[in-house]
């Protein structure tokens, strides 16, 4: 066994063992840390695949954002987790044979009999300064110029909904109103008195 | 060396147990949401592991895309879940009945 097949297997048992603790643990916080440690060793495996610039975005994009979103929220809201974990023993069985069953029809399909290194051999490896962010980028901006442009206007669209949602209006809160401020008058503030000089 | 097989066998693996997830935390719904992030996951070792084997770099790019999508995604996701929870004081997906479904 090669080093490079003994490191596929190891990052993949940890992708395997993470995501089964992510749909098992009681505490949603630690089902977060663990979906983390998954997205890490998957950026492993696609290095491995010499997708060295998805490898290096899946662990900007997803671990240092979504997964940074997904933790802030689980934090502010107070979770009552044992009403939300009734009904997962009588569930489990029911879901260990689904998941046995599609995997194994999947395995079936995609098995070493129909996508083994007989039917795809595994490609040359690219030279030391081969870049694979220079060819994603050669592609990207000239063949899929219109997605990419589509993909940043979906972006846009989701900061505009995520705000749009979770802003609200509180009564309470006590603030001023800039544009009442700055259409203050000198006349509205200050108050000539004319006066006697006292007597001392 | 790595066979074509073992990235799918893998990426077949963590999407059925993404789907074993949804199953038991079907009352949970920010675990379900992570659910839906390992599914995306699962495919996007599909998408790489077609394109290194088949030399093109298209499924990268799918790839990104994916990515971008699955953002936004989160980020709306968890938008509506602060909204139902501040609402609904609870993100039990059973207490979701107001459609009447």
């Amino acid at each position: 066994m090669t080093l490079e097949k003994l490191i596929f297997y190891v990052l993949a048992a940890v992708i395997i063992a993470a995501a089964s603790m992510v749909v098992t643990r009681r505490n949603p916080v630690h089902s977060a840390l663990f979906l983390i440690l998954a997205f890490v060793a998957c950026s492993g495996v696609w290095m491995l695949a010499e997708a060295e610039f998805l490898a290096i975005v899946l662990v900007l994009v997803y671990v240092g954002a979504v997964m940074v979103l997904f933790l802030f929220v689980l934090m502010m809201l107070d979770i009552d987790i044992a009403v939300l974990r009734a009904g997962f023993i009588k569930m489990l069985p029911l879901g260990v044979i689904m998941a046995i069953a599609m995997a194994a029809e999947l395995i079936l399909i995609v098995g070493p009999g129909n996508f083994g290194l007989e039917q795809y051999a595994a490609p040359v490896r690219h030279a030391a300064d081969y870049s694979n962010t220079e060819e994603i980028g050669s592609v990207l901006y000239t063949v899929y110029m219109y997605p990419f442009e589509i993909a940043a206007v979906i972006l846009l669209v989701a900061i505009i909904a995520a705000i749009g949602l979770t802003m609200r209006k509180r009564p309470d809160t006590k603030y001023l109103d800039p544009a009442n401020q700055v259409l203050v008058k000198r006349d509205d503030r200050v108050r000539m008195v004319s006066m006697d000089a006292e007597k001392g | 060396m790595i066979a074509l097989s073992d990235y799918l066998i893998l990426g077949a693996i963590l999407f059925a147990i993404s789907i074993a997830g949804i199953f038991i935390n079907r009352k949970n719904v920010i675990v379900l949401l992570m659910c839906v992030e390992l599914m995306l996951l699962a495919v996007n070792i599909n998408f790489v592991a077609f394109s290194h084997f088949l030399g093109d770099s298209a499924g990268q790019v799918f790839v990104f895309f994916i990515l971008t999508v699955a953002a936004a995604e989160a980020a709306i996701g968890l938008a509506i879940l602060v909204v139902l929870f501040r609402s609904k004081q609870s993100i039990n997906v059973e207490d979701m009945d107001a459609l009447k479904g």
